[in-house]
């Protein structure tokens, strides 16, 4: 089967669904690659270096649509202004196709496809399970956006991001402040802190904190506190108008004091919450600069202009909507990856030929068209069971826990009991009829016994095996025991067994002590 | 010389070992400890030639004989085989416990008589049985470690019942070795025990499968020590009972460390036949696949890496690739990336195992660290490369309740970014449980004979 890449019409895009590697490895998979002339070029891949590993070029835009039974595309096939006619209706009937196609949004695109019969997998319907991370485009653009948003904030900032004392002055860090802490806030959260900023975030989910502290930032947390109960419950309950109005009023006292506030907070399915307001902006330093991540949703900010850097109050707002494009080299690399992963899973025999299995959770999801039907959305899977017991059940259960707790202890303790009167009454019985002389080697045996205990608890681990190779030379002491015996042996069978004996203890004290020097010689920094 | 002065020599040689042992706990002073226990040895076996009327000459000729055999043996061993000679040494030590026993009860060096003598006939039985059952056993767990006899666990039907009813026989014959008047009938009686003591301890090690070894060669060297003292009792020797209590109380602390780390009971790791019944939980989801890596690009990723984290294993010790590893730690150190080793307690067949393959090969003690030193590291760290490990890194023993390893402490190595297993198959480790570390996302496989891959990887960082 043979798979096209055509260059990406959309107005100012400059990634590419696939890059000579991952043509390399389709072409594994049993494919044939077509690619439009110069689609690569503006992530800095040549057409040379695709023939390079085995794909051909293509002679013009219509033959490629024309020929290719599998289109891998970045953006939803679109109209082609310079050919007047849908990217949909210079497709094969019949055909297969991988891109953004957001479904929700775009009911037509949905019926134009089906019409074409064109299966269609939208790379951003993919289902959010661990096991398609290697296909999830959406986090590693976003990945992608939150690094770069970094990196334009600091373009439009007029200072250092990290803190110097140099001979002309003191300059102090930037504060950073990093509202939304998916996986974009975090690459933006770990990119600020690399480059030496003091980094805050905020997210309504509390559970991100250890993420966001991970990545070296501050977590922003509500003095809300009391009554939120610890974490449990849904979150919808505790968005309520005053938490909306707290959270606000963090912002508002943090933009007085930050240099630069990335926002990336989303809610699915609706436009982005605006969260910094007019007064805010007019509230920040002159120079701070504000990302808007959400500007493609209407922007977390009131005054971002989508798909522009615009100025008020001396304040630079950026409302880039095409991030992931302006690092055009690493997004095509990742959106390639991405997509071969997926290619692998739907060409599980390596022959060419995909295989849309509608049982596989996966491509399910991704499966906006299949054939002539339209199969968005994707059946609900089945509620996962609920991780957390309902509220009114955790009480017993930790009543139970405590409970079976305390009989463990107790029986712990009556062992501990147990073991404690045997103890006392085999010492008692030795006491008790034990000859002097015994008593006196017992005492010296229980002696030895705690202060072996004492001195093996601190022999560092790694020396284990020097430990157990000098006790084993010193437990040939019994080699006094032996020559005891052969000094005096009078009996010939008790000479030659303690003769034995003596032999083979020396033989472990000497082998004993020489292998251990052996092994600590060899332990050096 | 007076007994007197043979007492102060023993105290001396008491102190010695002691400073011996506690030398050891850091790497510093650990020569210097051995060096107490030569000296510790010379004194007592010194203060006792010194004290007997007859017999020197045999006694030296003995003595020079046995260090002339072992120290050769212990400058030729390969590092990779000290558990063997350390069971092979352990089995010496039990050997002589039985014919000082014999020798004791022939011919007692002190006359003793009433409530004394029984006592005496006790120590001596224990100190027989105990010696017999180190004899034995350390020479099944030496052929074991040896690869001589096959380290699956022996598990005979109804052994449990075997060892009780053995047990059972010995504390009978010990009851008729303490009536019976007659020389000749208790020869009898301690022969009888001595051959069923040799013969449950062959049975106990048969039972227990090739990684459980760290807990039975700890053992075994606690009942060294154990018959060492034993013997001290029945010959009233303070030092052999000091002694003998330092060395039983040391592998003792050992058997227990070895078994924390594996979650595991003592008495669970003694009755042995562990890894053979748990097949069954490998019904692993069909859907996970594994992926697999090449040499080169995992030279690519060390390459690229900040930290680094190895965790060796006994497929290390067994494919001897512990110089490679050396070698390519070097490289990497040279090029400023934090090399570290991380151990896992029970990593190897000998407690300490790995640190010692790791010492022979050069690399610096002070960058291998335990398990608990490094456990919190993973997260940070970019690359960790598995080599020969299995149960120990696997992450069902911290996420899967229901797993037979379950609440054994293991090295969270899918915390890193990025882990790599150098591996020879998809065989599961010695638990017979399966790894979901190898269908991690994170985790790259890296197949084929660990010493071939390692070398590969050292002349990629090379190039």
């Amino acid at each position: 089967m043979k798979i096209g890449i055509p260059k990406e019409i959309f107005k100012d895009e400059r990634r590419v669904a696939a890059t000579p590697p991952s043509v390399h490895k389709l072409i594994g998979l049993g494919y044939e690659v077509v690619v439009e002339g110069g689609s690569g070029e503006a992530a800095n891949y040549s057409d040379q270096a695709y023939e390079k590993v085995g794909a051909t070029i293509a002679a013009d835009t219509t033959s490629l649509w024309r020929e290719a039974d599998f289109i891998l595309k970045v953006r939803a096939p679109m109209e082609n202004p310079s050919l007047g006619k849908h990217e949909v209706d210079l497709m094969k009937e019949g055909a297969f196709l991988v891109s953004y196609i957001w479904p929700a949004q775009n009911p037509e695109l949905l019926e134009k496809l089906a019409a074409k019969k064109i299966t269609s997998f939208a790379i951003d319907s993919l289902p959010r399970i661990s096991r398609a991370q290697k296909m999830d485009a959406l986090s590693a653009m976003a990945n992608i956006a939150g690094y770069r948003a970094v990196i334009e904030a600091a373009n439009n900032f007029g200072r250092f991001f990290t803190g110097q004392v140099t001979a002309a002055g003191k300059v102090p860090p930037a504060k950073v402040m990093v509202i939304g802490a998916g996986v974009a806030g975090l690459a933006a959260i770990g990119a600020a802190n690399s480059m030496g900023a003091i980094v805050r975030a905020f997210d309504t989910r509390l559970e991100v904190k250890e993420q966001v502290e991970s990545m070296g930032a501050e977590f922003l947390e509500l003095d809300f506190g009391d009554e939120e109960g610890s974490g449990s419950g849904g979150y919808a309950k505790q968005m309520s108008d005053e938490f909306i109005k707290a959270e606000m009023a963090l912002f508002a006292e943090q933009a007085e004091e930050v240099d630069i506030i990335i926002t990336t907070a989303l809610i699915p399915g609706k436009p982005a919450p605006k969260l910094i307001t007019a007064e805010m902006v007019k509230s920040m330093k002159p120079g701070s600069v504000i990302v808007d991540l959400a500007s493609e949703r209407g922007g977390n900010c009131e005054l971002t202009e989508p798909g522009k850097v615009a100025h008020h109050h001396g304040v630079t707002l950026i409302g880039y909507t095409d991030l992931p494009s302006r690092m055009a080299k690493v997004a095509s690399d990742l959106y390639a990856t991405n997509l071969v992963h997926l290619l692998t899973e739907l060409t599980p025999e390596k022959d060419g030929q995909p295989l849309v299995n509608m049982e596989d959770d996966v491509i399910r999801g991704l499966t906006v068209v299949k054939e002539a039907d339209v199969t968005w959305p994707p059946p609900q899977p089945e509620a996962p069971v609920s991780p957390k017991p309902a509220p009114g059940t955790e009480e017993p259960s930790a009543a139970d826990k405590a409970a079976a707790k305390k009989d463990a202890d107790r029986r712990s303790l009556i062992g501990k009991g147990a073991l404690l009167v045997v103890t006392a009454l085999a010492l008692y019985g030795v006491g008790a009829h034990a000859p002097e002389s015994f008593l006196q080697h017992f005492t010296v045996f229980v002696l030895a016994c705690f202060i072996g205990w004492q001195v093996i608890w601190n022999v560092t681990p790694s020396l284990h095996t020097p430990l157990m190779s000098v006790t084993n030379a010193i437990s040939g002491i019994i080699v006094i025991g032996a020559i005891l015996h052969l000094a005096q042996a009078e009996n010939f069978a008790v000479g030659v067994m303690a003769f034995v004996a003596v032999l083979i203890a020396s033989i472990n004290v000497g082998g004993g002590f020489r292998v251990t020097h052996r092994m600590l010689k060899m332990f050096r920094r | 010389m007076s007994t007197g002065l043979v007492s102060v020599a023993y105290v001396v040689a008491s102190i010695c070992f002691i400073l011996s042992l506690g030398g050891l706990s850091h790497q510093e002073s650990a020569r210097r400890g051995n060096l107490y226990g030569v000296a510790g040895i010379i004194i007592a076996v010194g203060a006792t030639l010194a004290s007997v009327d007859g017999g020197v000459t045999a006694i030296v000729i003995a003595v020079l004989l046995g260090a002339g055999i072992g120290i050769p043996i212990a400058n030729k061993v390969e590092m990779t085989q000290m558990p063997q000679l350390v069971a092979l040494l352990h089995s010496f030590v039990g050997l002589a416990a039985v014919l000082v026993g014999f020798s004791g009860y022939i011919e007692p060096l002190i006359a003793t008589a009433g409530a004394e003598h029984t006592i005496k006939l006790v120590e001596v039985f224990v100190g027989i049985f105990i010696g017999a059952v180190t004899f034995t056993g350390s020479l099944v767990a030496c052929g074991k470690l040896d690869g001589r006899i096959d380290s699956k666990a022996l598990t005979l039907p109804g052994r449990h019942l075997m060892n009780l009813v053995a047990i059972i026989a010995c504390v009978f014959l010990g009851a008729w070795f303490l009536g019976t008047d007659s020389m000749a009938l208790g020869i009898i009686s301690l022969i009888l025990m001595t051959v069923i003591a040799s013969v449950l301890g062959i049975h106990l090690i048969m039972a227990i499968g090739g990684a459980d070894m760290p807990v039975v060669v700890s053992m075994l060297n606690s009942y060294s020590g154990w018959a060492a003292a034993s013997i001290g009792f029945m010959l009233g020797n303070d030092l052999l009972i000091v002694v003998g209590a330092l060395v039983g109380s040391s592998g003792a602390i050992l058997s227990y460390i070895m078994c924390k780390a594996m979650n595991r009971s003592f008495i669970s790791v003694i009755l042995g036949g562990f890894g053979q019944t748990t097949s069954s939980s490998s019904a692993a989801d069909s859907d996970q696949s594994v992926y697999e890596s090449s040499a080169d690009d995992v030279c690519e990723e060390l390459r690229n890496a900040d930290s680094v984290i190895i965790v060796p294993g006994y497929g290390m010790a067994v494919a001897q690739a512990q110089n490679g590893v050396s070698e390519m730690t070097k490289i990497l150190r040279e090029r400023g990336v934090n090399v570290r080793f991380g151990i896992h307690p029970v990593a190897g067949r000998l407690p300490g195992h790995m640190n010692v393959l790791l010492a022979e090969a050069h690399v610096p003690y002070d960058i291998v660290l335990e398990m608990d030193e490094i456990n919190a590291d993973f997260p940070e760290t970019d690359v960790v490369l598995v080599i020969g490990a299995n149960d120990t890194v696997n992450p069902a023993a911290a996420e899967d309740p229901g797993s037979p390893i379950a609440g054994m402490p293991v090295l969270e190595v899918w915390k890193a970014r990025q882990v790599v297993v150098l591996k020879r198959g998809m065989a599961t480790g010695y638990s017979g449980v399966e790894n979901p570390l190898f269908f991690k996302d994170n985790t790259r496989m890296l197949f084929g004979d660990a010493k071939e891959s390692i070398d590969k990887l050292v002349g990629g960082l090379r190039g």
